[in-house]
């Protein structure tokens, strides 16, 4: 009840409020042109990050690629493939078992001038590589006050993929997003795989990218610009999926669907979400964030990682920061339960964020029964 | 022999075989080869072969896979006696392997250590008849003993420096001079430097200022890592001299990869790390030799075996033969030399460089040394070890003396030269020391740039924030920090 009356309070368009919505609505209406004008072709996840890989190894030859199976195995997940036929062994390295060596020389390779990509076969066995990749990278640029950057650029699956256990299932977007001298990125469809790739493998500084095993083989249409080999996407900016006006879900790689699912469910129910796909954990778009708050007064943030000191704790602090007195309702966190990711299927569902859930917890922040 | 090796069955097979199998067409290779190598992998008897075995079908795939082998394996079964298998060979990837009927394993430890290679002895004379390996002039000699003694001298000012409380941190390079000047003597100026935090020797030699490292020490303005770092972690990238990290060992696996970027660049110049005893123990170690070789890339691999990681000694750090030993479990061509002969290590670096250069291969050097000073100003080595010890090489073994006996010797260099040089050299330290200590720190705005190659909002935002902070409560903040 009081969320339909704030609704149409906010409707009358007299208020900054209203000013805001026009505003708003603008930017997403032509995005959405962008994104969808030549909507024909489709393109899986796995195909736009080989494809991106591709154009840009062609156009830069000090770009190369090394990690475990990327070379004659075309990629554990195949995201390298035809890689190593294309461009030769000196340019897709595949390597020993250590990734503490190979993030190790990836980095010094960087210091000298190379753009390498290195692929961590899940960012779970980054922790093996965590020293190279905070203290040797992430750090490099300050230390040495600007002498030596590192434009590398840590890719690989993040998160859960399905019955994989506690080992191959956590999810380090928390982990690396508090890491001054880091950008992290978490792509969710194809056109931000490549546009966001694309983006970090030409940014002078050291990217972590976060990509999600599930994903690799879902298609999205892609745009004719998004298939032009100059295109990226800009690094630090969210993208709002879906436009609401009654609660705003924040969501990033796989849980972006999720959230769109659920707001389809919630539409009927007549609550009207606004889904950003955040796109980058480091930097977070805070200003996306807090102009949907401020419209829409509610939120919900949705996660896979584990609950503490997680996104969804730091996105609620910004609001709570910038935007305290425009929330109607305490921030509603979904993320992953606090347990080590367990293997049975049943356990595993409950472990982690379902559609069901996203649902009623934007009926809880909307004071709805649930 | 063979007799005593095969079981009777075995030999009956085998001459069974021979006699039908022996000048047969191409196809008969596989079950040549086939039998052969049942032979090799099996001390148990084998099988009576079935009658009507289709051979092809025993174990086709094995065979597939060991298909480059066949030819060479049938021909050793034509050609070899069979009554020797000890002289048999596997053909295996990385190369043939002779088989023993010795179970024998290796020693953890040889009878012999590696030895250690020298050009002068204690006395500073030529340990060795052939003059011709003492290559070195006299410009060349003297620019190293007199940088050699500037080191000696800035690390003795500095320390004190810290204990009169001007600075808050150093750590010497005492006892390791030669490995410091001798090492970057042998190199260009465009090999890239990989230090751990114990060879500010290498920028000297490159022509880093004594006023360029006091200003380093102080952290103020003028120096080029902005501040950023606690004392001795210099790094100058005009003089290819890589940013000192205090992280252990990191840099030795950082250095294969430049390197690896050097060899794709075709360039004419490699990269050479230092790193301790202690470094050696380590993951990155390990992972960066290994690599090293498996990609071919011109790296030096200096490794300063100075008999102490703080206070672990080296027999509780490794049992191995010290460090060069290691390099040839991976591939790599070693060598041990003697870390308080200068001349000695300048030979033995001239020669790494060309092999990493022209074969495009790592090289490992272990230097014997040892830290004769402290680990920093935040230890007291005469609690874990004795004073006689330390003594003890800090006197004929010490590498500044050694070398100064030979120039002495060749007439190039006396006290008196000595004298004046070395109080030349103090008044300029603490000359340098005394100007950096004036200079300002670094500004505000220099805590908030090089996270990123540009700075975001959220920092520009904090920055802009401290920055009004500090204007608005002035009381609460040093009056000698600059906006």
């Amino acid at each position: 009840m009081w969320g339909i009356l704030r609704q149409k309070v906010g409707d009358t368009g007299l208020s900054p409020q209203g000013l805001g919505n026009q505003m708003l609505r603008l930017r997403p209406a032509t995005s959405a042109v962008r994104d969808y004008s030549a909507a024909t072709k489709e393109m899986t996840v796995r195909d736009a990050l080989n494809s991106a890989l591709d154009e840009e190894m062609a156009a830069d030859p000090n770009v190369y690629v090394m990690g475990e199976e990327v070379g004659e195995y075309q990629g554990a997940y195949k995201i390298t493939k035809g890689l190593l036929d294309k461009f030769g062994p000196e340019r897709v390295v595949d390597t020993p078992i250590t990734e503490a060596g190979f993030a190790g020389i990836g980095v010094g390779s960087a210091y000298h001038g190379l753009r390498p990509v290195i692929e961590f076969m899940t960012f779970n066995f980054s922790m093996q590589a965590i020293d190279h990749v905070i203290n040797s990278a992430a750090k490099s640029n300050y230390m040495s006050a600007g002498q030596i950057n590192v434009p590398i650029v840590f890719r690989g699956p993040n998160g859960p993929a399905a019955g994989v256990g506690a080992q191959h299932s956590q999810c380090y977007g928390a982990w690396y997003g508090s890491v001054p001298g880091l950008k992290v990125l978490v792509p969710y469809s194809s056109e931000d795989a490549r546009g966001l790739l694309k983006a970090a493998i030409r940014d002078p500084d050291p990217v972590v990218f976060l990509e999600n095993e599930l994903l690799y083989g879902e298609s999205f249409p892609v745009s004719a610009e998004a298939l032009d080999s100059s295109f990226t996407l800009p690094i630090g900016k969210a993208k709002i999926e879906r436009e609401g006006k009654d609660v705003t879900i924040t969501a990033f790689s796989k849980m972006v669907g999720y959230a769109l699912k659920a707001a389809e469910i919630l539409e009927k129910e007549g609550i009207n979400a606004e889904v950003i796909n955040l796109r980058s954990i480091r930097p977070l778009d805070r200003a996306t964030i807090n102009a949907s708050v401020r419209k829409t007064n509610r939120l919900v943030t949705v996660e896979e990682g584990f609950p503490q000191h997680g996104i969804g704790a730091e996105i609620c602090a910004s609001v709570v920061e910038d935007s305290f007195g425009y929330l109607d309702a305490p921030v509603e966190r979904i993320a992953g339960a606090d347990v080590p990711t367990p293997y049975a299927a049943n356990l595993e569902r409950m472990a982690f964020p379902q559609i069901e859930d996203i649902v009623r917890a934007v009926k809880r922040a909307c004071y709805r029964s649930v | 022999m063979a007799s005593t090796y095969l079981t009777k069955s075995k030999s009956f097979i085998i001459h069974t075989l021979k006699s039908k199998l022996h000048y047969t067409t191409r196809t008969s290779h596989f079950t040549n080869s086939l039998f052969h190598h049942r032979l090799l992998h099996t001390l148990s008897p084998l099988p009576p072969v079935p009658k009507h075995a289709n051979y092809y079908s025993i174990g086709k795939d094995y065979v597939a896979r060991r298909s480059h082998a066949t030819t060479s394996a049938s021909s050793q079964i034509n050609q070899l006696p069979v009554e020797s298998p000890s002289s048999q060979i596997l053909d295996f990837p990385g190369g043939k392997v002779k088989f023993t009927k010795n179970m024998i394993f290796t020693s953890n430890s040889t009878e012999e250590r590696v030895n250690c290679y020298r050009v002068l002895d204690d006395n500073g004379q030529p340990f060795t008849d052939d003059i011709d390996l003492l290559k070195i002039n006299k410009e060349l000699a003297l620019k190293m003993y007199t940088n050699m003694v500037t080191l000696e001298v800035m690390d003795t000012v500095f320390y004190e420096s810290q204990r009169q409380g001007r600075i808050s941190f150093y750590a010497t390079t005492t006892g390791e001079e030669a490995i410091n000047i001798a090492s970057a003597a042998a190199l260009d100026n465009n090999d890239f430097v990989f230090p751990q935090y114990r060879e500010p020797g290498a920028l000297l030699w490159r022509g880093f200022t004594l006023q360029e490292f006091a200003n380093q020490l102080f952290g103020n303005k003028h120096e080029y890592g902005k501040g950023r770092q606690m004392p001795v972690h210099y790094g100058s990238r005009k003089h290819n001299y890589i940013t000192v990290a205090s992280t252990v060992a990191t840099q030795i696996p950082h250095a294969v990869g430049a390197a690896y970027s050097l060899k794709m660049e075709k360039q004419d110049s490699c990269v050479i790390t230092y790193f301790g005893d202690g470094g050696t123990s380590t993951g990155d170690f390990h992972a960066a030799l290994n690599f090293a070789a498996v990609l071919e890339v011109p790296v030096i691999f200096f490794c300063r075996n100075n008999g102490w990681a703080i206070s672990t000694p080296v027999n509780e750090q490794f049992r191995s033969d010290g460090v060069v030993v290691r390099g040839k479990a991976y591939g790599v061509p070693s060598i041990r030399i003697d870390g308080n002969d200068a001349l000695a290590i300048y030979n033995a670096v001239c020669e790494a460089r060309k092999l990493a250069i022209n074969e495009q291969t790592p090289v490992l050097i272990e230097a014997l040394t040892y830290r004769a000073g402290h680990h920093t100003t935040s230890d007291d080595s005469t609690r874990y070890r004795s004073v006689d010890e330390i003594e003890r090489w800090k006197g004929d073994q010490n590498p500044v003396k050694r070398l100064k006996k030979w120039i002495e010797s060749k007439g190039w260099w006396d006290n008196v030269a000595e004298s004046e040089y070395r109080s030349n050299i103090r008044k300029q330290v603490a000359q340098a020391i005394q100007v950096a200590e004036q200079i300002e720190k670094p500004p505000v705005a220099d805590m908030f740039n090089d996270v990123y190659d540009v700075p975001p909002r959220n920092l520009n935002e904090q920055e802009a924030f401290v920055r009004k902070t500090v204007k608005k409560h002035r009381e609460d903040y040093p009056a000698d920090v600059p906006l």
